[in-house]
């Protein structure tokens, strides 16, 4: 009998091909040193038969992966409280716990849907900090424990939490019919879907600023071009026809330009294309390379990639002036630049004089310095989180791509590995709503 | 300095080669019809396609066994391979473009898509202007040698296909390459 539901299930799957079966699970490598101990205790099922995930657990591990907190196992709990009314401060500050976390589900009497009930306290404090019921349908259960850490999140570290958030990344596995493949995920690598597949290589995913489109490159016409997607419908859009390389295609901060690069006039320099009317525009204009470009936070400059100084350097220029300055002097290789919102620090790839290795590094623009985030050698493609907590980036384990993430801070580490394949070009989506 | 009077000298050869197979060719025009064709159908097989061209030549151009061998090897010499963040040519790669060079001009109806790659050290979208230069580097090479543009077409895949997916500095330099197809 069970095994014929399974069945069922993998046909239906079947069906619906555009759901990845190999997806990536976080394990997290490098934590603070002192954690906040936390307590999310079981939430309790009063409904028939097993919900399809354990929200109590996602939040757990969604805690756990941001290195900052130390989830109490649930096997060490004196009591499983549900809500207000059971809840003994005494057993939790006894268990060394800050904070506490309890819930239960539902179904709802007279609709399929789903109610989520939830309430978080101040153990110290024996304080109830907030609580609320969620409705959904049983599909949007990971969406409700994705919520439920952002707001727990929040309120113990301040900082908006990104557990909401998804992220877009390329797959390769020459053993599959379409070797390339881009995916989104949750960020823990949950739920991955196929966002589009094929027998040619895909490149540069990025996000529009709403969430809404990606813009990507794919190879499919037998050479780069760039292609818009709108996430919801799938519907899909070439929007470069030029030869040479037409790639690196970035939205500006309104989300009405699309900042790219195209050697469509000899070699590679730095374009603006206006995504209503479809013009493009030429921003630089050097015999060097000139590519990877991204918006300053305000939309009025790009900061670019260009090896007119003989080594990849970072450069910005002013949209409105065409001024154009070098903003890295340190080190041999700096490349595709990101920049925080600070307007102050940018996330790099670089690599210093008589090193090999490429890592993961912040600029501090005012100061000049450089401080390096990551040890491994090939670190590339990063991406930083909405709420600036972590940078996702690519990097190698043997011979195969894998992602990383590390925190802006370098305290806190983790991997998303991939089960089959390669896995690259890792891109954070903004916040959804 | 010794080196660049003997690439010197090499060139020189080259050149009277390619001279001589020129004259074969133009002297052939009865079988050129059937030698267009014969390379038009096989755009990337480069050994028979040498093969057949040279079966033309032997006859007309007076080159001896050893100048054959020389003209075949460079012509089934397909990919050439760069230095690290480079896109220069070697000498061997001159020498066996010039072969290439000849062979276009011959056939007006062949076509090279040259393909252009890089190894994974550094980013991806850099890597991707690499393998375009490198490219470009021979696509420039070729026209100088009098080969029309349109008969050349410039691609980059960047760092996207790797023969070798190994992180050794051989496999590195297996990947940092230009394909004629």
């Amino acid at each position: 009998m069970i095994t014929r539901f399974y069945r069922f299930l993998f046909l239906c799957c079947g069906l619906f091909p555009s759901f990845a079966n190999a997806q990536l699970n976080i394990v997290i490598t490098q934590g603070v040193d002192n954690p906040v101990p936390i307590a999310v205790v079981p939430f309790e099922w009063e409904g028939f038969g097993l919900l399809s995930e354990d929200i109590d657990k996602v939040i757990s591990n969604n805690l756990r992966n941001t290195g900052e907190f130390a989830p109490i196992d649930p096997a060490n709990m004196l009591s499983q409280p549900n809500e207000q009314d059971e809840v003994y401060f005494r057993d939790w500050r006894f268990l060394g716990s800050d904070f506490l976390l309890v819930g239960k589900i539902s179904r709802n009497e007279n609709s399929q849907l789903i109610q989520v009930q939830y309430e978080f306290f101040d153990v110290l404090r024996e304080e109830r900090l907030f609580g609320e019921v969620i409705t959904g349908n049983e599909s949007q259960l990971r969406d409700i424990a994705h919520k439920i850490s952002d707001l727990v999140f929040e309120e113990v570290t301040g900082v908006r939490g990104a557990f909401s958030t998804k992220i877009l990344y390329v797959t390769e596995d020459q053993t599959r019919q379409f070797p390339y493949r881009l995916e989104m995920s949750d960020t823990d690598g949950g739920r991955p879907r196929i966002l589009w597949e094929g027998e040619e290589p895909i490149m540069s995913p990025s996000w529009s600023p709403d969430g809404s489109q990606i813009a990507y490159v794919s190879f499919e016409t037998g050479r780069s071009q760039i292609f818009i997607q709108n996430i919801s419908s799938g519907v899909r859009e070439q929007l470069t026809n030029f030869t040479g390389i037409n790639s690196s295609p970035v939205f500006s901060p309104d989300g009405n330009r699309l900042a790219m690069v195209s050697s469509k006039d000899g070699n590679p320099d730095i374009y603006l294309m206006d995504l209503r009317t479809r013009e493009v525009q030429r921003i630089t204009n050097h015999f060097a390379i000139d590519t990877e470009p991204s918006w300053t936070p305000d939309g009025n400059s790009l900061i670019f990639t260009s090896e007119r100084s003989n080594t990849p350097q970072i450069y910005q220029v002013n949209l409105e002036t065409r001024w154009e300055e070098r903003l890295t002097f340190e080190g041999n290789y700096n490349a595709r630049a990101r920049m925080l919102s600070d307007g102050n620090n940018m996330i790099i790839v670089h690599r210093f004089d008589n090193n090999d290795d490429f890592h993961i590094s912040v600029l501090n623009l005012e100061r000049g310095t450089i401080r390096i985030l990551t040890e491994t050698a090939l670190d590339e493609s990063p991406s930083i989180a909405p709420n600036a907590s972590m940078v996702i980036y690519a990097s190698k384990s043997g011979n195969r791509g894998i992602l990383n993430a590390v925190s802006i801070d370098g305290r806190v580490k983790f991997r998303l590995p991939s089960a089959q394949g390669n896995v690259r070009e890792p891109a954070w989506s903004p916040f959804l709503d | 300095m010794q080196n660049n009077k003997f690439y010197k000298l090499g060139m020189v050869a080259v050149f009277t080669l390619v001279l001589a197979a020129c004259q074969s060719s133009t002297d052939d025009m009865g079988d050129s019809g059937m030698d267009d064709m014969d390379n038009g159908s096989m755009s990337s097989g480069n050994n028979t396609g040498g093969g057949n061209a040279s079966g033309v030549g032997d006859n007309m151009g007076g080159l001896t066994p050893a100048q054959i061998r020389e003209r075949d090897e460079a012509l089934a010499t397909t990919v050439f391979y760069f230095e690290f963040d480079r896109s220069d040519l070697s000498a061997e790669a001159r020498q066996a473009l010039v072969y290439h060079a000849n062979r276009l001009m011959e056939n007006s109806s062949l076509r090279y898509r040259l393909e252009g790659h890089a190894d994974e050290r550094g980013t991806r979208e850099y890597n991707l202007a690499l393998g375009e230069r490198r490219a470009q580097a021979i696509e420039r090479y070729l026209q100088v040698q009098g080969v029309s543009s349109n008969q050349l077409e410039v691609i980059s895949y960047g760092e996207e296909q790797p023969v070798d997916p190994g992180t050794s500095e051989a496999a590195y330099a297996r990947n940092r390459r230009v394909e004629i197809h």
